[in-house]
């Protein structure tokens, strides 16, 4: 029977439906078999019902573009009809099913399940709670819900009196499907990577396969993550993530950096498992977790099913050939983001056999591959389950030595462009060992590491700290890189032949109708064109690189920024002063007032004491600037008031505007000619910024107390600094009636991250290094502001001499 | 031995090459045969006795004026308004002309009894001076004396409480001064005037004006009709000060005007060679000159500055003159012009010139390419009675370095003015509209103008205002050696070389144009037939 006309009608159940293979699957089962129903198992969100994030993760992605074109306006209302989606978990037991989600689990005729975790470096115990796990927890929720419907049925039955056979169901409760099969998506790599044949057939029965209990893998990895979160709170575990977060942040405050450090202790019992996972799996003779925790999972199946049962075990899936569209792909997956690296430079080298095979099928031929198992007889006993290849490599060899060819052919002629809009040129493989590439890119990252950790020291700004950023982003690609060698190396000198004896035969007993409309053959595929024409054309669009030269791109984006920044809709702009507005800090404003009534004799011994206790400065500074800010302002101590004040003016008009930055303060002003409110955060003194008070609606700074006409060293409030700079505007802003999210914030220094955090619109002015990376990952605007040119030029921030002790011996005279 | 007189001097083959000043630097360019230079008279002799010369002008005013001595009586109150650091330039060497003058003025005034005696510094719209300025403007005697007190103060032309209006002329300009300087019984202004457009009437209606009164000439079409504005007599600017001179002589404020012209003795013995014309050089100029150059090509343009900026200059006073506004004034130009005046015939197709480290708007600071500009095009253009040196449509070729930098300080408008209206526009009519109003008023300026030593908001304006005349009339302009950008952003064209910049000329005025080129130091005035 044709496929279309068997399957007609046929409700079917879905996991993993927002995954690559899931999407392409609804997509094909609601376009192209009539009446069929789909049922989704969709794991609630945080905030979103499992219908909303259908809609919003399934339905809306480009894959359904085609469909909708098809259907016009009727799209929503047929997808309404003909798609539910249920809230459950397949990591959970029984799936996290409620009492409806079951019912409809029972009334499926097939059930796919394609959920899984295909990323190669998933956590071990996240790999086996989905991997492993998942696919006989599906079967038996499956055989649970079906016994719950036929219980029912029968009460009903009775209750109705009438006879079990034959009788109509209940008209709100969906029947029960009178016969199902189970279709679980797997991988041809569950057989390994290294033996020559693999055949269609269950691992069992495979000799080279090592009889695992996979029950105590469930229970190695479970106790390892209790292990691996008992290490993680370790004292001295613990110290070494607040010291990484310290280097990261500095002094961000309290909050942040405990909330940098809990993170990076998370981070580290996942790299453990990680780590953990492809560990194990090489010690099983698998590549790495991903297909390990799958062959268990097939053996936990089996033992489980009692279901007709079905695995389809499709190779390394890639973008569509044809359907929906050509070149269709979701997600960045295994190939994609090396191609790329390798396109942008990245990846110089990548292991491989110039003569090995590539095993790669385009992912509407396994979707088709999985509909004609649907529609064909399902297999007699659950313990005797089907196996089907999916699978290129015997029928269709593709070599790797040809794919990389095809890449460099096609990229030669579409290159990508780099950040000044030059185009990148490509590396020549070599075609190395794995262990030559490995040792050259931990080499490299080494390199890298040591570069990063000095810039990271050196007190640099804006563009000197953009580059100190962009290091490290490299290193970051090149650490991902050294990643997809050891990842995915082995897939490219994988030695097995995947055969397909049973696909051809499935293939063989379609008619040609549905040949030409279910093509699951990989004869069909022309590597040549299936690289330069589908696959490489939408990655590239995919991976949103740059495509054309010039430097548009990042000057619209820029341009687009600051017109955000600069709307009328915005309501509260606040500036931090050092280094944001004014290239100087409150040690050369103490040093210009301090010294400037002080006789030429006298000056250098202040200079060289000063300089003297910079590095301790420097040093509580970056500990902590609170506790640096209230140290050093007990230097005002004893200061007169009155003369202090009127040589900050001086001190301000000679030496701070000469280091301002214009750019800046042109800024200010074009905020508060756009009616936004200004406001000034500052740990300077009140005598210090008073100048700067025309360009703002409110100035908040540190303030010092007096005592009979003299300072008394001690602040009357904490200076506003790190977080209270947060709390700061959200009260200021509640006071005004002013909304954070519609908010700019502008300074210099990781030190006000909670600041810039605070408002919807962050902007990094001359960022130091650690905030030009914070921005440069969290895609804030970042302006490079410059003092004028033909700005004063005094090395030292020293007051001028009194023009009096000049003069005075001549007007003697 | 009298000093020689100005000459217009033809090159030819035997010329050697003729001193550019290239603003911290020199150059010495070879002009093709037949350009002619024109050279400045040489300096006129020191007086004397400056004393009794300033003496003797105070107790025998001109025009209808009683003796200083005969208007200073007890109980009275008396303002002496000095000219600012805009002048002379450089700075001269101490002690200050105003310094002299202003001694003996206070000295009458002791004499006489009158104890209410304020200073005031005619600063219009520029920046405040120092103390240091101040010191040096008038002598540490007098600073010390009425800065600690308060009397000594600095025109603000934005406190709104220190400005009074007077009225408005036949022509409805508003004349709006210094409320101290107006409601004195006497004000007694202290001029010195280096070139022909100081002095007169301007001296008051401009130095102690505010910006509603300034704007009446300070303007594009008054510029535009100033031709030149070193030619009172047929200067629109000078028309309006003249107008609202008499205004303010008519609403009752006794001036008593002393002004005084210096020689062009400009430059220290150490840069002799500048004052001197080439084929004339010693040996001795032409070591030191062949030293200089090499020394300030190997010095940041930073440290060239600082050393450029600290000469003094050996001006001597060569006239003083007191009493009424309009007959001391009509002295003091025909002094001026005996000291500066050229005689040159005809006009050329390009007019170069080399423009040095220094303008009236930059002292102890930066001549950002505003201030180029406004040398090049505003002042040394201007340089002439009749009609311009260089024919209408014709070229005028600068030489500067023209960096992109400003002095943060003193120039803060003018760095917004050169990215947010020269990228807009360069026609002085346009930017007058849209942009004017909004730098003049913007609260920021105010406060830097007020509070620091920043020139008013506007300033940048009238600086390219002061250009409107040579924009109007000529067909291009070529700055030789100039920041391409910088350059650009103000609509002219840069050159590497003079002999490039001739060739670019070229386009405009064809293959064999005349050229004059304008030797400075020292400065000169060109009466053109």
């Amino acid at each position: 029977m044709p496929i279309r006309h068997a399957l007609t009608g046929k409700r079917f159940f879905i996991t993993g439906a927002t995954g690559f293979l899931g999407t392409a699957l609804v997509e094909r089962i609601l376009r192209s078999v009539p009446d069929a129903e789909v049922v989704l198992l969709v794991r609630p969100g945080r905030r979103a019902s499992p219908a909303d994030r259908a809609g919003r993760e399934i339905l809306r992605n480009d894959c359904f573009d085609r469909l909708r074109r098809e259907l016009g306006t009727s799209f929503d209302e047929v997808v309404g009809r003909r798609v539910t989606a249920v809230g459950g978990d397949v990591s959970r037991d029984g799936l996290g099913l409620d009492a409806e989600g079951r019912r409809l689990l029972a009334a499926c005729d097939v059930v796919v399940h394609s959920a899984a975790t295909v990323s190669f470096d998933a956590p071990l115990d996240q790999a086996v709670e989905i991997n492993l796990l998942g696919p006989s927890r599906v079967a038996a929720a499956l055989a649970e819900a079906r016994a719950e419907a036929l219980s029912e049925a029968r009460t009903t039955t009775r209750d109705a009196t009438t006879p079990v056979t034959g009788g109509a169901p209940p008209a709100d409760a969906p029947p029960m499907a009178p016969g199902v099969h189970m279709i679980a998506v797997s991988t041809a790599y569950v057989a390994g990577t290294h033996q020559g044949e693999a055949k269609e057939e269950l691992l069992t029965s495979n000799r080279f396969s090592l009889d695992v209990d996979w029950r105590a893998e469930v229970e190695a990895a479970r106790r390892l993550r209790q292990d691996l979160e008992a290490a993680s709170r370790r004292p001295e575990t613990l110290q070494r993530f607040a010291k990484k977060a310290r280097e990261e942040l500095g002094a961000a405050g309290e909050h942040l950096l405990a909330a940098r450090a809990e993170r990076f202790r998370d981070e580290w019992v996942k790299d453990q498992l990680v780590e953990a996972g492809s560990v194990r799996a090489q010690s099983l003779g698998w590549p790495d977790a991903y297909p390990f925790t799958k062959a268990m999972g097939e053996r936990a199946l089996i033992e489980s099913a009692t279901v007709p049962l079905t695995i389809v075990r499709p190779s390394i899936i890639e973008s569509a050939l044809a359907e929906p569209v050509p070149g269709w792909i979701r997600g960045f997956r295994m190939a994609e983001p090396i191609i790329i690296s390798y396109a942008r430079g990245l990846l110089r080298e990548f292991p491989g056999v110039p003569e090995g095979v590539i095993d790669v099928v385009p992912v509407d031929m396994v979707v088709a591959a999985i509909l004609a198992v649907a529609a064909g007889p399902a297999p007699e006993a659950p313990d005797a389950p089907a196996v089907y290849h999916v699978a290129s490599g015997v029928r269709n060899p593709f070599l790797y030595g040809r794919l990389v060819e095809l890449i460099q052919q096609w990229f030669a002629v579409h290159p990508l462009y780099d950040d000044r809009g030059q185009p990148i040129s490509l590396p020549e493989w070599t075609f190395p060992g794995r262990g030559r590439v490995q040792r050259q890119l931990q080499r490299a990252t080494k390199a890298m590491d040591a570069a990063e950790r000095v810039l990271t020291a050196l007190p640099v700004r804006g563009r000197q700290a953009a580059l100190s950023a962009a290091v490290e982003e490299r290193n970051t690609l090149a650490k991902r890189a050294l990643g997809y060698v050891g990842l995915y190396g082995a897939y490219t000198e994988t030695e097995a032949r995947y055969r397909v004896d049973r696909l051809l035969a499935l293939w063989e007993s379609l008619d040609d109708a549905d040949r030409a409309e279910f093509c699951f053959d990989p004869g069909v595929l022309d590597w040549d064109h299936y690289v330069h024409d589908v696959h490489l054309p939408s990655i590239v669009t995919h991976a949103r690189v740059r495509t054309s030269p010039g430097r548009t791109v990042m000057a619209s984006r820029s341009d687009r920024a600051r017109r955000a920044i600069l709307s009328p809709e915005r309501h509260l702009a606040a500036f931090d002063l050092e280094h944001t507005l004014i290239a100087a800090n409150v040690v050369d404003s103490y040093a210009w007032l301090a010294s400037r009534h002080l006789p030429g004799r006298e000056r250098p011994g202040f200079v060289a004491g000063l300089v003297a206790q910079a590095p301790s400065l420097l040093a509580l500074d970056r500990r902590d600037r609170g506790d640096f800010l209230r140290f050093f302002y007990r230097r005002y101590e004893d200061a007169p008031v009155e003369q202090v004040q009127a040589d900050a003016w001086e001190l301000f008009h000679r030496q701070l505007l000469p280091r301002s930055f214009p750019a800046g303060l042109a800024r200010v002003r074009e905020h508060r000619r756009l009616g936004h409110r200004t406001l000034l955060i500052t740990g300077a003194l009140d005598f210090v910024v008073a100048p700067l008070r025309p360009l703002f609606d409110d100035i908040v700074c540190a303030r010092m107390g007096q005592s009979g006409g003299r300072f008394t060293g001690h602040l009357d409030e904490l200076p506003p600094i790190g977080e209270a700079r947060a709390q700061l505007l959200a009260d200021y802003a509640a006071a005004h009636g002013l909304e954070l999210s519609q908010s700019v914030a502008y300074a210099d220094s990781a030190s006000d991250l909670a600041m810039l955090e605070a408002v919807g619109f962050p902007v990094a002015v001359n960022p130091e290094t650690r905030l030009a990376a914070i921005a440069r990952r969290r895609g804030w605007h970042v302006e490079h502001w410059s003092r004028a040119k033909g700005g004063a030029a005094r090395p030292l921030p020293i007051g001028p001499l009194d023009v009096r002790r000049l003069t005075s011996a001549r007007g003697r005279t | 031995m009298t000093p020689r007189p100005g000459l217009v001097l033809e090159v030819d083959r035997s010329t050697p090459p003729t001193l550019f000043w290239h603003g911290e630097r020199f150059a010495l360019e070879r002009l093709p045969e037949g350009s002619r230079v024109v050279y400045a008279p040489e300096p006129l002799p020191a007086l004397r006795d400056p004393s009794a010369a300033i003496r003797h002008a105070l107790t025998h005013p001109l025009g209808d004026r009683a003796p200083l001595p005969a208007l200073l009586r007890p109980g009275m109150r008396l303002t002496i308004c000095f000219d600012d650091i805009s002048l002379p330039l450089p700075p001269m060497q101490a002690p200050d002309v105003r310094q002299l003058v202003i001694e003996q003025v206070l000295d009458m005034a002791a004499e006489a009894g009158v104890d209410d005696v304020v200073l005031v510094a005619a600063l219009a719209l520029h920046r405040r001076m120092t103390e240091a300025e101040l010191r040096h403007a008038l002598g540490d005697r007098i600073y010390d004396a009425f800065a600690p007190q308060g009397l000594l103060t600095q025109h603000d032309a934005e406190d709104p409480d220190n400005l009074v209006h007077l009225g408005t002329t036949a022509e409805g300009e508003d004349v709006e001064i210094n409320k101290r300087a107006a409601t004195s019984d006497l004000l007694v202004y202290v001029n010195i005037n280096l070139v022909a457009m100081d002095g007169g009437h301007k001296s008051v209606a401009t130095g102690l004006a505010s910006y509603r009164s300034l704007r009446h000439h300070h303007n594009p079409r008054t510029m535009v009709h100033s031709r030149s504005f070193m030619d009172a007599p047929r200067s629109e600017l000078h028309s309006s000060n003249w107008r609202m001179g008499r205004l303010i002589a008519d609403s009752g404020v006794q001036v008593f005007q002393i002004e005084t012209t210096l020689n062009t003795d400009t430059f220290p013995s150490q840069f002799g060679f500048l004052q001197r014309r080439e084929w004339e050089w010693s040996l001795r100029d032409r070591a030191t000159y062949a030293a200089t150059a090499a020394a300030l090509d190997r010095t940041p343009p930073r440290i060239a500055r600082q050393i450029f900026h600290s000469i003094r200059a050996p001006h001597a006073m060569v006239s003083v003159q007191a009493g009424e506004v309009e007959a001391v004034h009509e002295v003091t130009t025909a002094n001026v012009w005996r000291q500066q005046g050229v005689e040159v015939d005809g006009q050329a197709d390009i007019l170069t010139m080399g423009l040095p480290y220094i303008c009236p708007y930059n002292v102890g600071s930066i001549m950002n390419p505003v201030l180029v500009a406004c040398l090049g095009l505003g002042y040394f253009f201007n340089l002439y009675r009749g009609k311009p040196l260089v024919r209408p449509g014709g070229v005028v070729i600068l030489h500067h370095p023209t960096p992109w930098e400003f002095h943060p300080g003193h120039h803060p408008s003018y760095i917004d003015f050169f990215e947010e209206v020269l990228s807009q526009t360069t026609d002085p009519v346009e930017m007058s509209k849209t942009y004017e109003e909004s730098f003049a008023t913007d609260p920021w300026y105010v406060h830097l103008y007020r509070t620091g030593n920043a020139y008013h908001g506007v300033h940048p304006f009238y600086m390219w205002y002061w250009c409107a005349h040579a924009l109007d009339h000529l067909g291009r302009v070529i700055v030789v050696g100039g920041d391409p950008a910088a350059v650009r952003r103000m609509g002219f064209s840069p050159a590497t070389s003079l002999s490039d910049a001739l060739e670019m000329a070229s386009d405009v005025v064809g293959r064999s144009p005349s050229l004059t080129h304008i030797h400075t130091p020292p400065l000169l005035m060109a009466d053109v037939r």
